[in-house]
């Protein structure tokens, strides 16, 4: 085994025709050449060191290179041809004085057009790796330009030989030779694009070997039967035999490719090969056989599927390893399928059965996330008695991991099980070993559909605990989850059963201390009296929420706002004005500003549905006095929302047309109904941001000072920032300062 | 097998155990972080082999080995060792607490026993005491708490058996290193299959649980000439798995520091297999992730193997430049430490093989608009040995450095490194003031002819899109031709 990494990808000697080079001749070649001289003078001569690619006079080359290049070449009989054009090349860029003033040079009979191939190629050695990477993904130009022929007697072998490259270029390259059948002239030459590939499929790096045997596997296809067996069959080979385990995972994928097309004597080897890959020593090896053990199965003829597969299955699931044993659980689905049921309970199910207790939770997450799966594989009778008290056990298992896999087979699992007696299997071998939350809310999540199978009501008296408990959970995360299910479960639980057990959670996520579960909150309640109507709304929400506008904390105090934003229109005109409007022209004398200009972007969402008079009579002196404000955003704002109604008024007495409308900025129509997407106010996200970090600033000052200071020291602290960058660099700076200093700064 | 997604949090189900007084009332009414942190408890985990809850047989204590005669202290010591075969759910806090207590008693004892004792380890206690270690050690580990568990920021989830596992490894390292422990016979029980359990343990994510391992194993690598080949294999394999499949492994750190130790004992010449292991998987190792936590230990290995055998020297710098990292200002401040470390022991024949591409990349560093990557690459002279080998090879470092060096000292944004900076070209100046003033000379000129080969190859790619272009046309007219030659003679 030769040490050093740089000659392991070229020195695999495959075929050994190709291997022109020792790779320590091909480095220090390489690093000759870079030698000679500074500016274009190198690049020059590495381009004429391609070795496959003579198209300038050969003289920066040792002899032995050339000659070692070529004269294999001459060997494979297309010597005569190639050579005759290398002449008339070489004629032609003798009048010329060198390639780097070449391209200009003429040409005419379209040889000078290879001039820029020739570039790329010598690109492909650049140092930079981007311009290899550019050159790489042009590599069906290049060989689009140079035509067949070329392509396979030049270009692949120099690729073949200069595979040593970062993963990113081999990457490319591997991606590039799938597709690569046309260009080196059809099916009947598809095995040029081998021996490239095959160095790929030996590199470390997975990425690059998958995409290899991905590339191998179309390729393969494109293979008469013939040169399946003369050429695929025995790369095939000579990877599953390789001694660095690379080679041998990538053999793993290229069994079942070439196994249908391949004569009986030829079958025999591949299956032989396949065996001893399962029981490679190396982990990594048999878990590369495991993942493709069924699809190997799928092509394989009944009797060896049983007589060989099944034993090679059995060892997998009981390996050492547990990743190895996982990915046999995956076989298993395949496997399954192509048996008769008293074969699969003879041959398959034991093993099963041991996977589903197995000692390792992967693997039982594993037969826990294949379930449906298996559950089609081995058919009803099975499933009835072995998998569904495999599947109360997964149910209960120790790990919230595998739990949570079950669980969200839950759904399929009931839909997959005859309708004869479905109900009562569920009801009474399922549902009670649904406990942990982490199982509900997966359950919840599908409850619309369990809700098919059974009544809603049995199912809430065991859901109940768990939604109360999530609600509360201590990650925001989780707490959003279950809001969003809010609208659902009062939807299918009905109004009654709501109101009793789920409207608290409701109103208590509006005062969350995480603002995006306060936001979804104030959504829910809006979806919720869509659901519900607004009678519900008037008896149940609103008086609750209008309660909060009193309470001490400006941010409930601002919930409340957005509350009303949200609910007004789902409310309708008599609640907005009746109940709502009271209020929110009360919060236009809080003392904190920010409390105030939510204000006076409440009164402009509100207003459409508000009518002309209440606009008229309460709204617009309200906003007068704001617009007076000392505050400079209260101010913007109550500017803003006075435009906004004046135009709405204006309206409401002259009816326009649209087109006759004014299109001064400000005054748009639209400014009402239009609301207004997040990045739309750019202002706004920073007012809220430096809101509230002064909030949270003032109240650990508050707590600092002591309570008899603890009152309202927020709008103290609020900060202009709107639009002028110092002011919010002001605001930057809040985040850094200690307190002391910030108190006295601002 | 992909990590399976958690919705639910673990700590739901145990904090209902213990509900813990709530926070006392504040202004806001919003709890603040600090507070709901505290909420949280210390996570620990339970060992993933608590299937049923099938109740354990109570323990009763037996009596005190101190107090046997000795004709009954070989049967009372197995008879101990059995009574630790049992395991207790320490999940469950309040489960077998008389038993708990036994348990642990019953360890130290044992401790104390074969630590303090001559001759109580006979051949006829070497199944009893494995398979006690084995029962109480080889266990699954559970799945992560938190999935994207990144070592260096989150806090690490504790065995929540530690009160007798820990005693359990002080045992197992009390016998390995009593003086009447006897290789001969434990390799019957300490074989391939045992230290294959021992390796996986290695991905536990409790520290503690690590260290203690990371001893035993080297223990039984020193004792155990038959079983060394077996555990660098398995190493290797793990390693492997490691870098290629899944990038995460807790115990990289410590299987290296006994690697680390391994390779310093490596017979000269050095086996093929040790250097496979270093050019296809320690250097590979510099891909990984996570490898601010291993690296130094990480280093270490690779500078041993290059105390050993010097010429590994120009396939291993080849190496790292093969990996370097291309977006990740961290990780090159640890390639650019490891190099020092490694030129630090370069033989100047091996630093000539490898001046040239590596001082390209040292170049690229110095000029890093990142400034702890320039920073550090411009360290290197300071170095007195660095310096040397510079002077010796001024006439091929010069010309690789000066570009990237003259252009940072003019345009720099951070003055600590501009300042550096002219430190270095001012001892580069004195080691060969002719070739430097040539260099400054050309400075210019050099540019230009740069500039100039960026737009010859744009005019390049230019060409060949043309180029592709007339190809689609000619085909197109080629195929235009034959099918206005069919339809002609289809006229005919």
């Amino acid at each position: 085994m030769n040490p050093c990494p740089y000659f392991f990808l070229l020195g695999k000697g495959h075929g050994g025709s190709f291997r022109l080079l020792s790779p320590s001749v091909f480095w220090s070649s390489d690093l000759q050449l870079r030698k000679r001289g500074p500016g274009g003078g190198p690049h020059l001569l590495c381009r004429y060191s391609v070795p496959g690619l003579r198209l300038p006079p050969s003289s920066g080359l040792s002899p032995a290179y050339q000659g070692a290049g070529r004269g294999q070449g001459a060997g494979r009989g297309q010597g005569a041809q190639r050579a005759a054009v290398t002449r008339r090349r070489r004629k032609n860029m003798a009048g010329a004085a060198g390639p780097a003033t070449g391209s200009g040079a003429a040409g005419g009979d379209g040889d000078d057009s290879l001039y820029p191939i020739a570039v790329l190629i010598d690109e492909l050695r650049n140092e930079d790796v981007q311009l290899r990477l550019n050159s790489i993904k042009k590599l069906s130009t290049i060989a689009l330009a140079l035509g067949v022929e070329r392509t396979r007697t030049e270009l692949l072998p120099f690729l073949t030989d200069t595979i040593y490259d970062e993963d990113e270029v081999l990457l490319a390259l591997a991606e590039q030779l799938g597709n690569f059948t046309g260009l080196v002239g059809g099916p009947d030459f598809a095995h040029c694009l081998l021996p490239p590939l095959e160095s790929l499929a030996t590199v470390e790096e997975t990425v690059v070997r998958d995409k290899a045997v991905e590339s191998l596997r179309q390729i393969s296809q494109e293979h008469t039967p013939v040169a399946l067996e003369a050429h695929f069959v025995p790369l095939v080979k000579r990877l599953a035999s390789g001694d660095w385990f690379t080679s041998r995972t990538s053999a793993c994928g290229l069994f079942s490719v070439c196994y249908p097309r391949a004569s009986i004597a030829v079958k025999g080897e591949i299956r032989q090969y396949f065996r001893s890959l399962c029981s490679d020593d190396t982990p990594m090896v048999r878990r590369a056989a495991a993942s493709k053990l069924g699809e190997f199965a799928k092509v394989l003829e009944l009797d060896s599927v049983k007589s060989e597969i099944v034993p090679l299955f059995t060892n997998l699931a009981s390996d050492e390893q547990d990743s190895v044993r996982l990915l046999a659980v995956e076989a298993c689905v395949s496997i399954a399928q192509l048996l008769s049921q008293d074969d699969i309970e003879a041959l398959v199910m034991p093993t099963l059965r041991q996977a589903a207790e197995d000692k390792s939770w992967r693997v039982r997450y594993m037969v826990a996330d294949k379930f449906s799966e298996l559950q089609k594989a081995v058919g009803p009778k099975i499933t009835l008695n072995d998998l569904i008290p495999a599947f109360q056990n997964l149910l209960k298992d120790c790990e919230a991991e595998v739990r949570a896999a079950a669980a969200h087979k839950v759904k399929e699992l009931c839909e997959n099980l005859p309708m004869e007696g479905r109900e009562t299997m569920i009801m009474n071998q399922i549902l009670p070993y649904i406990k942990c939350p982490e199982v509900r809310l997966n359950i919840i999540s599908n409850l619309d559909c369990v809700n098919e199978v059974i009544g809603i009501r049995q199912l809430s008296q065991s859901l109940l605990p768990a939604i109360v408990e999530l609600a509360e959970d201590a990650k925001w995360r989780v707490r959003l989850a279950i809001i969003e299910y809010m609208p659902l479960l009062a939807g299918q639980l009905g109004v009654e059963f709501f109101d009793e057990k789920l409207n608290s959670l409701c109103m208590a996520w509006l005062v969350d201390h995480v603002y995006a579960i306060r936001e979804a909150a104030t959504n829910n309640l809006m979806k919720l009296v869509q659901k519900f109507g607004t009678e519900w709304a008037q008896n149940t929400i609103v008086p609750k929420v209008l309660v909060m506008a009193n309470d001490p904390n400006y941010l409930h105090r601002m919930t409340t706002l957005f509350c009303i934003n949200a609910l007004s229109e789902a409310c309708g005109q008599e609640i907005t004005t009746k109940q709502m409007l009271p209020i929110v022209l009360k919060m236009a004398g809080d003392q904190v500003a920010n409390v105030r200009f939510n204000v006076a972007k409440s009164l402009q969402k509100i207003g459409p549905i508000l009518d002309t008079n209440a606009l008229q009579e309460e709204v617009k002196p309200v906003l007068q006095k704001l617009g007076q404000d000392e505050d400079m955003d209260v101010k913007y704002f109550a500017q803003e929302a006075i435009s906004a109604v004046a135009q709405r008024l204006r309206k409401l007495d002259f009816p326009v047309k649209d087109s006759e409308e004014p299109s001064a900025p400000g005054a748009d129509k639209n400014h009402f109904l239009r609301p207004r997407g997040p990045g739309e106010d750019t202002g706004k996200a920073q007012r809220d941001r430096v809101a509230r970090v002064a909030s949270k600033e003032a109240a650990e000052t508050a707590q600092f000072r002591g309570p008899g200071t603890a009152k309202g020291p927020a709008y103290q602290l609020h900060v202009n920032t709107r639009d002028t960058l110092p002011q919010l660099d002001t605001a930057e700076i809040v985040l850094f300062l200690p307190k002391h200093r910030l108190i006295s700064r601002i | 097998g992909s990590r399976p997604p958690v919705l639910g949090t673990r700590e739901s189900t145990t904090s209902s155990h213990t509900t813990p007084p709530p926070p006392p009332p504040k202004v806001d009414g919003f709890t603040r972080k600090s507070v709901r942190k505290a909420q949280r408890q210390k996570r620990s985990q339970g060992s993933s082999q608590f299937r049923s809850q099938c109740s354990q047989p109570e323990l009763h204590p037996l009596p005190q080995l101190k107090d046997a005669t000795s004709n009954e202290q070989q049967e009372l010591f197995c008879q101990k060792l059995q009574q630790c075969c049992i395991l207790f759910d320490f999940m469950d806090s309040v489960s077998d607490l008389k038993s708990k207590e036994i348990k642990r008693a019953t360890l130290n004892e044992l401790v104390e026993y074969v630590s303090t004792n001559r001759g109580v380890i006979v051949e006829s206690a070497y199944s009893d005491i494995v398979k006690m270690i084995s029962a109480n050690i080889f266990r699954t580990l559970p799945p992560s708490d938190n999935p994207d568990f990144d070592p260096e920021e989150d806090e690490p989830t504790l065995e929540a058996s530690w009160p007798h596992i820990q005693l359990v490894y002080e045992f197992f390292l009390r016998f390995l290193e009593s003086p009447d422990f006897q290789p001969s016979i434990a390799k019957r029980y300490i074989d391939q299959k045992f230290v294959q359990q021992l390796l996986e343990l290695f991905d536990s994510e409790d520290p503690r649980e690590r260290d203690f391992l990371k001893t035993v194993l080297h223990r039984i690598y020193g004792k155990f000439l038959g079983l060394r080949a077996f555990i660098r294999k398995q190493i290797n394999n793990i390693f492997l798995r490691f870098i290629y499949e899944t990038e995460h492994f807790n115990g990289v750190a410590e299987l290296l520091e006994i690697l680390g130790s391994i390779i310093n004992g490596f017979a000269l010449p050095l086996k093929a297999e040790h250097k496979q292991f270093l050019m296809k998987v320690l250097i590979p190792m510099h891909t990984a992730k996570g490898l601010a936590l291993f690296h130094a230990q990480l280093a270490y290995c690779v500078v041993q193997f290059l105390e050993k055998d010097t010429t590994l020297t120009e396939p291993v710098i080849r190496g790292l430049l093969k990996f370097w990292p291309k977006t990740c200002s961290q990780k090159e401040v640890m390639f650019l430490g490891e190099i020092e470390e490694i030129l630090d022991v370069i033989e100047p024949t091996q630093f000539k093989k490898i001046e040239e591409p590596l001082f390209k990349q040292i170049s690229k560093c110095v000029s890093s608009s990142h400034f702890q990557v320039a920073e550090r690459a411009l360290y290197f002279w300071n170095n007195e040995y660095i310096l040397s080998l510079i002077e010796e090879n001024i006439d091929k470092i010069l010309p690789i450095m000066f570009g990237s060096l003259y252009k940072i000292s003019k345009e720099h944004w951070n003055p600590t490194i501009v300042a550096l900076v002219y430190n270095v070209l001012k001892t580069l100046m004195e080691m060969n003031g002719k070739l430097f003033d040539d260099l400054t000379s050309s400075y210019k000129a050099e540019r230009q002819r740069e500039k100039k080969k960026e737009l010859e190859r744009e005019e390049l790619w230019k060409k060949l899109e043309e180029l592709k272009l007339k190809k689609a046309l000619e085909k197109q007219n080629s195929a235009y031709n034959m099918h206005s030659i069919l339809s002609n003679t289809n006229d005919g």
